[in-house]
């Protein structure tokens, strides 16, 4: 019987002379836990032939009779020959290398991926793309993903903002270890608070998130898993030095203190204390800055009985100087001998994590979040004083089940939150505290095969926003092979910390008025908006080669906003929204990997953001309706002690983009109706010598394009129509840097 | 060896106590790859009362929670071989085993040697 089964089996491959062996690559472990190896390279031994595995860790090889020996390796794992006798389909164990010396062949990691499984469109970013761009911190984690753009926030402070679907970040729920850390008081440069080589990985989700973290998200979610103390180098270092006069300095240190206990300390400095104006308007091109960020990290694993968590301090204290070259903030500072802002930050932040599963019941399990923060900005730009501190409780109680049988998974629990602010802008003062209860259900039904949907939703009692209900929900559903089409939708809701989000505003002349006085929070009502989106992604073959096709759509309707007015270039106006709101963006995305070790990624995006001014209806300012991305990304054979290289460039092309109307300045300061558009090149060459070393050398914007006069009225700034907030584009022209990582496992 | 594997708690439904929601069991199922597991898996939780199951590729091991009110380890195991995967006790018919894919012919010596690590 079995040996007719047998020539069964083996009769396929004599009539054909093409004939491909399938197979999937799984990480060995004491658990046998199914954790795939996405990025496994597969080759036949003394031939070309060779293919990565999939993000499943599934491949397909072509196969020939004469083809005997199959080498299956992985960074971090040991390097297997398998003999095969036939194109019978194989499943295979890799097991984890404790030291890493030997000879890896070939290597490869997709590293930026959207699932095709979840739900969700989530795109996740691994560790090996956040290398793609050195610098330095969350904010410039995004330069090779052309789902976020990243731009100047305004012409001195140096700050980079980022959007999402058209919006800005204070629409994205930004969360380290999905506990939501950048909002409120840190909103404008929270982002260059997380050091990038903290950063483990990042889960970016387009459109409505989920309603276990809360309510207040309506582009999207950003995830940033931070380095765990089990995972990371026991050792790393790294050094960065800019030629516009940056250093930066981190260090992580991670221990098992025994089996159950480890510790991580991650230290970063950054400072630039060298004076630079290329463009000769008198102001600093970037500002003077110091920052010395230091966290510790407990983690407690007892997987016997199920529980893992985490313990977080973090301390940072960050400075920055900007504004005139001869500004000198003990003589100068609230004169008009010369312009100059600075801003100090000072944040203390704990948080924990405690994770349950029960060992006899794994789909029972239950997880508790908790997070302290003090932030404390005291800060004036010119004449303009602003300081603000807030205090933030976030608490989440999650409770994991199954309804029937685990197709069926729910997810629910009750949340705290409570933020107390208290602001000084110019001479008023504003106090607030908001406090929310919440209770939140999510089901996810899962067939194991073709279909899922995450129907999840969530109500609120809030002492400023009242009590309401927040739905959202996901559909993910695979018509054919290599497919995922996803639909969505979901609403979003929250408080505008109008100041705290618009400090670019501050440096300038206008005056700013809020024009509503009966609302909850400064006057004004809360934000409320819908998102629903829809997305398709086709895996296909070209030429033989891996590819994908995305193309996304999202349309976000404002029912409020806090329309943020700078159409009147002597003033910034807040008020509610009276009239039409709302964003639409298409994105297609091409990810190719054209040859062996060689990938292409190509965008093209384009946005139709609309919002109803005083002024009449307009498109939103400074956001281009046309992006074009490309990223190429290509490395060297792996040869002797995993030596390679590594080159990375990405190249940005944005269409023009309204500015703020100038109309009633004087003819001087008068600005035409569109930016020009704008090209830029980044790329990046890394030298990797072993494990334990690698070298990069990078520069940004290499094309040398420059905005000419970002600053309005730069020579007399104490003048009515001073104006730092019409930044389209790079103000410092090209930059080089270099750095080092060190590292010992 | 860990042939076939009944926990305790099976014995107390046999044993007239009352039966239990949450009952756990580990059996013995053939197979060789991840195709297999989705099969074994999906004909498992397809059965009525099954709350929970996830079958190890190396061990074999099938791992169970169901409401012995609704269903019982025969049945499941019924509903195995149905799809055409052999446990201890019962065997799939040849007509259903054959019909699965090539690649998770698991009776053949032959397939599962290819499976094995190496």
């Amino acid at each position: 019987m079995k040996h007719i089964i047998f020539i069964f089996l083996i009769t396929p491959m004599l009539v054909f002379a093409q004939a491909e062996l399938k197979g999937v690559v799984l990480e060995a472990n004491n658990s046998n836990e199914i954790i795939p190896l996405p990025g496994a390279n597969i080759f036949w031994l003394d031939t070309t032939v060779g293919i990565s595995t999939d993000i499943d860790g599934a491949f397909s090889i072509p196969y020939k009779k004469e083809y005997k020996k199959l080498i299956i390796s992985y960074v971090g794992f040991s390097t297997d020959t398998l003999d095969i006798a036939n194109s019978n389909v194989i499943q295979h164990r890799l097991r984890p290398l404790a030291t890493l010396d030997e000879v890896v062949l070939n290597g490869k990691i997709k590293a930026s991926a959207t699932s095709y499984f979840e739900a969700k469109n989530i795109i996740n970013i691994s560790s090996e793309e956040l290398l793609k761009a050195a610098c330095c911190n969350l904010a410039e984690s995004f330069e090779t993903n052309p789902s976020i753009d990243v731009n100047f926030a305004d012409a001195v402070s140096g700050s980079k903002q980022i959007k999402m679907l058209g919006l800005t970040s204070p629409y994205i729920l930004i969360a380290t270890e999905n506990i939501p850390s950048i909002r409120g008081a840190s909103q404008a440069y929270g982002l260059s608070f997380i050091p990038g080589t903290w950063v483990e990985s990042i889960q970016i989700t387009k459109g409505a998130g989920s309603v276990v973290n809360g309510f207040e998200s309506i582009a999207g979610q950003i995830n940033a898993e931070l380095q765990k103390p089990t995972k990371d180098n026991r050792l790393f270092f790294n050094t960065y030095v800019s030629a516009n006069g940056r250093i930066e300095l981190n260090t992580h240190i991670n221990t098992n203190l025994n089996e159950k206990w480890s510790s991580g300390l991650y230290i970063h400095g950054d400072m630039r204390d060298k004076k630079f104006d290329k463009n000769d308007d008198s102001f600093l091109d970037m500002p003077l800055q110091k920052q010395i960020n230091v966290m510790n990290r407990w983690q407690y694993t007892d997987l016997e009985n199920g529980f893992v968590s985490f313990l977080n301090i973090r301390i940072l204290n960050d400075q920055k100087q900007a504004g005139q070259l001869n500004f000198n903030p003990n003589t100068d500072k609230f004169t008009t001998n010369s312009w100059g802002s600075e801003i100090d930050t000072e944040r203390f932040e704990i948080s924990g994590k405690l994770g349950y599963v029960n060992p006899d019941i794994p789909y029972h399990s239950l997880g508790v979040q908790f997070a302290f923060s003090n932030h404390n900005q005291e800060s004036y730009f010119g004449l303009n004083n602003y300081d603000i501190e807030h205090q933030s409780i976030y608490s989440n109680i999650i409770y994991n089940s199954i309804i029937g049988d685990s197709r069926h998974k729910v997810k629910t629990g009750v949340s705290f939150t409570y933020d107390n602010y208290d602001e000084q802008v110019l001479d008023n003062d504003y106090k607030r505290t908001e406090r929310s209860f919440g209770a939140f259900f999510e089901y996810t039904f899962d067939n194991i095969d073709d279909l899922n949907l995450t129907a999840g939703v969530r109500v609120d009692s809030h002492n400023l926003l009242g009590t309401f209900i927040t739905p959202r929900f996901h559909l993910r559903y695979t018509p054919w092979e290599r497919s995922a089409l996803r639909a969505s939708f979901g609403r979003g809701k929250r408080s505008a910390n109008i100041f705290a989000e618009n400090q670019n505003m501050f440096a300038s002349s206008r005056t700013f008025n809020i024009r509503n006085v009966s609302g909850p929070v400064y006057g004004l009502e809360p934000e409320i908006a819908w998102n629903y989106g829809v997305s398709f992604l086709q895996g296909f073959n070209l030429f033989d080669r891996k590819a994908d096709v995305l193309i996304d759509y999202y349309r976000t309707n404002f029912n409020n906003q806090i329309v943020v007015d700078f159409e009147n270039s002597q003033e910034v106006n807040f008020y509610n929204l009276k009239g039409k709101s709302y964003s639409n963006s298409v994105q297609i995305e091409l990810n190719y990997n054209v040859f062996e070790r060689f990938d292409l990624r190509a965008a093209y995006k384009f946005y139709d953001i609309k919002t109803q001014y005083e002024s009449g209806e307009l498109e939103k300012p400074l956001t281009p309706r046309h992006r074009i991305f490309t990223n190429i990304s290509y490395s060297t054979l792996k040869t002797v002690n995993n030596s390679q290289w590594k080159f990375d460039t990405t190249f940005n092309w944005l269409g023009k983009q309204r500015f703020y109307s100038t109309q009633a300045s004087p003819l001087l300061y008068q600005l035409p109706n569109y930016t020009p558009t704008l090209s830029t090149l980044n790329a990046q060459i890394t030298k990797v010598f072993s494990n334990k070393f690698e070298v990069y050398l990078g520069g940004e914007n290499l094309t040398n394009v420059k905005q000419s006069n970002p600053i309005i009225s730069a020579d007399n700034p104490f003048s009515s129509n001073f104006d730092a907030n019409f930044v389209y584009g790079p103000i410092f022209g090209s930059m080089y840097y270099t750095g080092i990582r060190f590292k010992i496992n | 060896m860990k042939n076939i594997v009944l926990l305790s708690l099976l014995f107390l439904g046999t044993a007239g106590d009352a039966q239990n929601k949450n009952a756990k069991a580990s059996i013995e199922v053939d197979g060789v790859c991840m195709m297999c597991k989705t099969r074994i898996e999906k004909a498992s939780i397809k059965t009525k009362g099954v709350k929970y199951a996830n079958w190890n590729v190396k061990s074999h091991e099938l791992k169970l929670i169901f409401d012995e009110q609704k269903t019982t380890l025969k049945e499941i195991k019924q509903n195995i071989i149905a799809v055409g995967h052999d446990t201890k006790e019962m065997k799939a018919k040849d007509e259903i085993y054959n019909s699965i894919d090539a690649c998770c012919k698991y009776r053949d010596e032959k397939v599962v040697k290819d499976h094995q690590d190496n």
